[in-house]
Formats: C-alpha cells, structure tokens, sequence
C-alpha cells in the first residue's frame, strides 16, 4: 500500500505552490509556512484522526487480552477477583487444564469440528457459486436469498436448527421416518450431538464461502472459457483445469479466514448443546466459557488458559492467513 | 452465446429447489411461530400452519418488548460509536501517509482474529472492577469491538479511491484536514458508512457472546438473552421462542430487501463474522 501512494505525493505539492487567485480567502502568511513543511503538519493531522482509534484498541483489544493472560497466571477465586489480590502461580493453570480430562476430547472436537465444517462448507460453497456464476433466470435473485442464513442472528439459526433436531418433535426425525430410518437422538445422544452442532454450523457457512468464491470466479476470464470449449473440453474437464487452478488464491483466503473464524465459533455449540452431554460437543471455545461463566463456581484463572490456547491457535492461523493475502496483493 | 430457452429454464428450476432447501430452516421457523401449542407436539409435525395462530407473537409483545428496545438502543449506539472511530481512522490511513500507519491497519487485523469469548472475558474482569456490568454503554462499547476493525477496513478501501485532486484543491481553498474530513471525505463516503452501519448494527443486535457474559441477570437485556431464557425456562412453548426468532429476524431481513448490494460488497471486502 505505502510505496504506491508515495508515487503521488511530489505532484500534489506542486499543485498547492500555485495559487489559483479564485480562492476566497487569501492565505494568511502562518498558513504558507505550515505548507512548506507539509508533510510534518500532515503527520500531526493524521495522529490527531488515528489517536481515538489507537486508544481503542489499546483500551478494548489489548487490554482486555492482557487481562486474560493474568487472570491465566494467577489463582482466582470469586472473592480474589473482586478485590484483585490473587496469588501468582506462573503456569500453574495450564497444567491444570493439560491433565483435565475434558482436555483430549475439547482438543479433538476442536480439530474435527473445524475441519469437517471447512471442507463441507467449501465444497457446497463451490459447487453453488459454479452453478450460480451461469446465466439464468432469478440467478442474482436467489443468490442473494441464500445470504439468509449468514445474516440471521446465531441465536435464531441455533434454536431453529435445535427444534428442528429435536428427538421426538423435530422435522427431521419425522422426514426420516418416512425412509423408514429409526428417530436419532440428535442433540442428546453423545454419539450425534457433535454431528448436529456440525450440521447447524455448515448450514450457516456456506453462504460467506458462496459470496466470496462467486466474486472469484467473476475474475475468470470468459474467453479462457471459450478457448476450452472449441477444444471440446466438456464443462468437467473445464471445472478442474480452468475454474479450481485459477481460483486457487480466492480458495486459499476462503479457506484460511474461515478456518481462523471456525475454530472460534461458541454460540452455535452453547445453545444448542451447551457442549454436552457429557462433553460429547464440547470445543476450546465453549470449554473455556463453561470453566468461566458456565458453573456456579467459576474458575476464571483455567478458563482464561483455555481461551488463551483457542487466542494463539487463532492468530498463527491469523498470521498465515495475513502472509497469503499480501502475497496475492503484491503478485 | 446460444442457450436454449429450456436449458436455461431447468437451471431456474434447480436454483429454486437449491434455495428452497436451504431456506427450509427459516420457513419451519416461520411455521412453528404460527404452530397452536396443541399442534406442538404432533407427529408427524405439520408442514404448514392449517390452523394458524398469533399466540405466539402475542407471547413477544407482552414479554419482549423490552429486550428489543434494549436491543435497539444498543445496535445504534454501537454504529454510531463505530462510525465516529473508524471514519476518521480510514480518513488518515487512505490519504494522509501516517508513520506507523500499516502497522496500525495489521494490528486491526489481528484484533478481529481474537476470538469472542476471550474478550468477554476480558471485560467481564475489567466491568466488573469499573461497575459497568449489566450497563447498556458497557455493552455498546463491548460490541463495538466486533464491527471497528472490519469498519476501519471498508473505510480506508473506501476513501483510497477519493481522487487526491479534489483533497488537494480543498487544501488550496485553505480548508484544513478537519474541515476537508467533514465536507468532502465524510459525504463522498456515504456507501461506506452505509455499509459499515449495516454490519455494526446486524451485529451488535446479534450478539449473543457479549450480552451473556457482560449483561446477563441486568435490568436491560437485549433480544439474543431473551430469546436464550425463553429457551431455558419454557420449552414446550416453541411458537412463542419462534415468534421472536422471528422478529428478532426483521433487521437481517429489512437489510437483504433494502441494501442488498452493500451487504455483498461487505461480505466480499473480507467481511467476517463470529
């Protein structure tokens, strides 16, 4: 970004040392001095619009973050966190969640979760965003309708999916029973909870994997296209040597973007399965929130552990995602 | 190129059916909310309310109409919040070269990576110390945090492509940075403050991570909590829970029909979401 902006700067002060005499207002000599030393003003102006938002992210981002990296490190009790005097006990927390037993099966809900929400998310995303990018009737329409679920408050899209998965009432107990498949306990047997929370969340993915690859394909040149097709390459043969190759760098962000904002995702899990029974869906995420807040006696000082974990896997990912993207700009 | 109408109208037909499938959650939401409590439980459910009723949002406006004020309040306050940070962040960042300047827009990045519930923990240690558990500026200052990032974002993109020349002859004309932010940037960027009040508003009323950590038990709770105790305290009635699923809806929905073109633009700007 910086270097090609710089390119601009040298014309724009030619232009302000001839005055067009049009001006209403005569400039004051102050004025003409503060001009010549433009870019130390200009450095002033800018701090000056830049000081609310830096204080910002210092007062609602990194304090915030710092204050859980305490609360990791010290033993807190309800009692130490009103009055702030808990002991420090280094990494006394860590080892604690490490030989917990919720720990292995948090660390592979986790793993499974996002991975299994990532690649069903991004394969439906592709095949719709290939199948919306033709020409038809209602395309843009309905394309748009399938930002529903993307846009609907978590709540609403939890609960709906929650009756809907619901053992003896739910619609798709009923639909399956009119295969002839027995009713599943969805959202309270160990073995499917994981599932459903799976299932709820790919639902609301997808969307943002449609958009995002939709406008990448819009990239692809046509004519590529047309070469192909008096190549006689039929349309599959076209999707794998044309559309996926090319859409590799949109499928790279696609994919590392969603993997940073899955590995987080809480409220789905919480409302639907509160991570249970019995931790059967139970992530990094809602692990941390149900040392935290979820038992009448919070343990702030693991529960701040967990998160702290779930804060560094985040932004490795972050990061890489960060790398990838700059790459892609300056190519 | 030559498509054949009928080709084109099969792919009409299979895009309706995809987009049926996939809104079929909302319609069953829509179904339940009008679904009697003695039809609740039947098996199987029926797929279309036959005897349809408004119980269910007589249930929302007796009991939630405080919680969607609450809600309200707080989506506002959070765009404007954002809006009046951000604005001139994107100002600076696009056209006035500041030094540190991409370290800044990095740092914003990261921030948005940072996931939800640490940061509520974060203020719930820091609110509870300031006493601002359970107030609404504490909740707005709180759900800030998800949109200003994706805000300075929009905005920078957004006002890198004011031309320099026009800037350049409002400094000629002896219009300082302030007054060429004020009337020339801030009005020529009105789609982006549309975007961006969009998206903080839709997600301020959605948030559901910070309202159950910092607000929860107050005296002004907003819709995602109302929706949650309903679930918790009365499960057998779903069409009352659905109703307000439903109502709490109407702004996503308002968005889609009225702005549709800057919710695309958002999503694909790198729009993210929790």
């Amino acid at each position: 970004m910086g270097p090609m902006k710089q390119t601009a700067h040298p014309p724009d002060h030619r232009t302000v040392r001839t005055p067009t005499g049009t001006a209403a207002a005569p400039a004051p000599p102050p004025a003409r001095a503060a001009t010549r030393r433009r870019p130390a003003s200009q450095q002033w102006a800018a701090w000056a619009f830049l000081t609310p938002v830096t204080l910002y992210l210092v007062l609602f981002y990194a304090y915030p973050l710092y204050r859980n990296i305490d609360l990791s490190l010290r033993n807190y009790t309800v009692r130490s966190f009103v009055q702030g005097d808990a002991p420090f006990t280094g990494l006394e927390n860590y080892g604690k969640i490490l030989d917990d037993p919720t720990f292995a099966p948090a660390l592979l809900h986790t793993v499974v979760f996002t991975a299994v929400c990532l690649v069903f998310q991004y394969a439906i995303g592709l095949a719709l965003a290939v199948f919306f990018h033709q020409h038809f009737r209602l395309s843009a329409t309905l394309r748009a309708l399938f930002l529903v679920p993307w846009l609907l408050p978590l709540i609403v899209s939890a609960s709906t999916w929650s009756w809907m998965l619901n053992s003896d009432s739910g619609i798709v107990n009923a639909l399956l029973s009119t295969v002839g498949v027995d009713p599943v306990n969805w959202l309270t047997s160990p073995s499917w909870s994981l599932t459903s929370v799976i299932i709820a969340n790919i639902w609301i993915g997808v969307p943002f994997n449609l958009v995002v690859l939709h406008s990448g394909l819009q990239s692809i040149p046509a004519s590529l296209y047309e070469a192909a097709a008096l190549d006689g390459a039929n349309s599959w043969q076209r999707f794998w040597r044309i559309t996926f190759p090319l859409l590799r760098p949109v499928s790279a962000i696609t994919l590392l973007l969603g993997l940073v904002y899955t590995l987080k995702v809480f409220d789905i899990i919480w409302i639907m399965t509160k991570g249970g029974p019995a931790d059967s869906s139970t992530t990094f995420a809602t692990w941390s929130y149900q040392l935290g807040f979820g038992n009448l006696l919070p343990a702030f000082g693991p529960g701040a552990a967990v998160g702290n974990l779930l804060v560094v896997a985040a932004l490795v990912f972050g990061l890489v995602y960060i790398r990838v993207q700059r790459k892609q700009a300056l190519s | 190129m030559n498509r054949s109408p009928s080709r084109t109208w099969w792919k009409t037909a299979t895009g309706l059916l995809l987009t049926g499938i996939m809104l079929f959650p909302v319609y069953w939401m829509l179904n339940v909310s009008f679904t009697r409590d003695q039809d609740m439980r039947k098996s199987p459910p029926d797929l279309f309310p036959a005897d349809a009723t408004l119980e269910g949002y007589r249930a929302v406006l007796d009991q939630q109409l405080p919680y969607l004020g609450t809600s309200l309040v707080i989506g506002l306050g959070t765009v404007v919040l954002t809006v009046a940070l951000a604005a001139p962040a994107g100002y600076a960042l696009a056209k006035l070269r500041p030094r540190g300047g991409g370290l800044l827009g990095f740092l914003f990045l990261v921030a948005q990576m940072i996931p939800g519930i640490i940061m509520a923990m974060g203020f719930y240690a820091i609110y509870l110390q300031l006493g601002l558990l359970q107030s609404v500026p504490g909740l707005i200052v709180a759900d800030s945090t998800l949109a200003v990032p994706f805000a300075v974002l929009i905005f920078t993109a957004f006002m890198s492509g004011i031309p320099g020349e026009l800037l350049q002859a409002a400094k000629t004309d002896g219009a300082g940075a302030l007054r060429t932010f004020r009337s020339i940037v801030l009005p020529m960027s009105r789609n982006a403050v549309v975007t961006v009040s969009l998206f903080a508003f839709l997600w301020s009323w959605s948030d559901f991570v910070f309202a159950s950590t910092l607000a929860s038990g107050g005296a002004h709770q907003p819709i995602t909590l109302g929706i949650y105790q309903y679930i918790g305290n009365n499960n057998q009635e779903w069409n009352a829970i659905m109703a307000t699923a439903v109502v709490a809806s109407l702004p996503a929905a308002v968005i889609l029909v009225l702005a549709q073109r800057y919710v695309a633009a958002g999503v694909t700007a790198g729009a993210v979401k929790d």
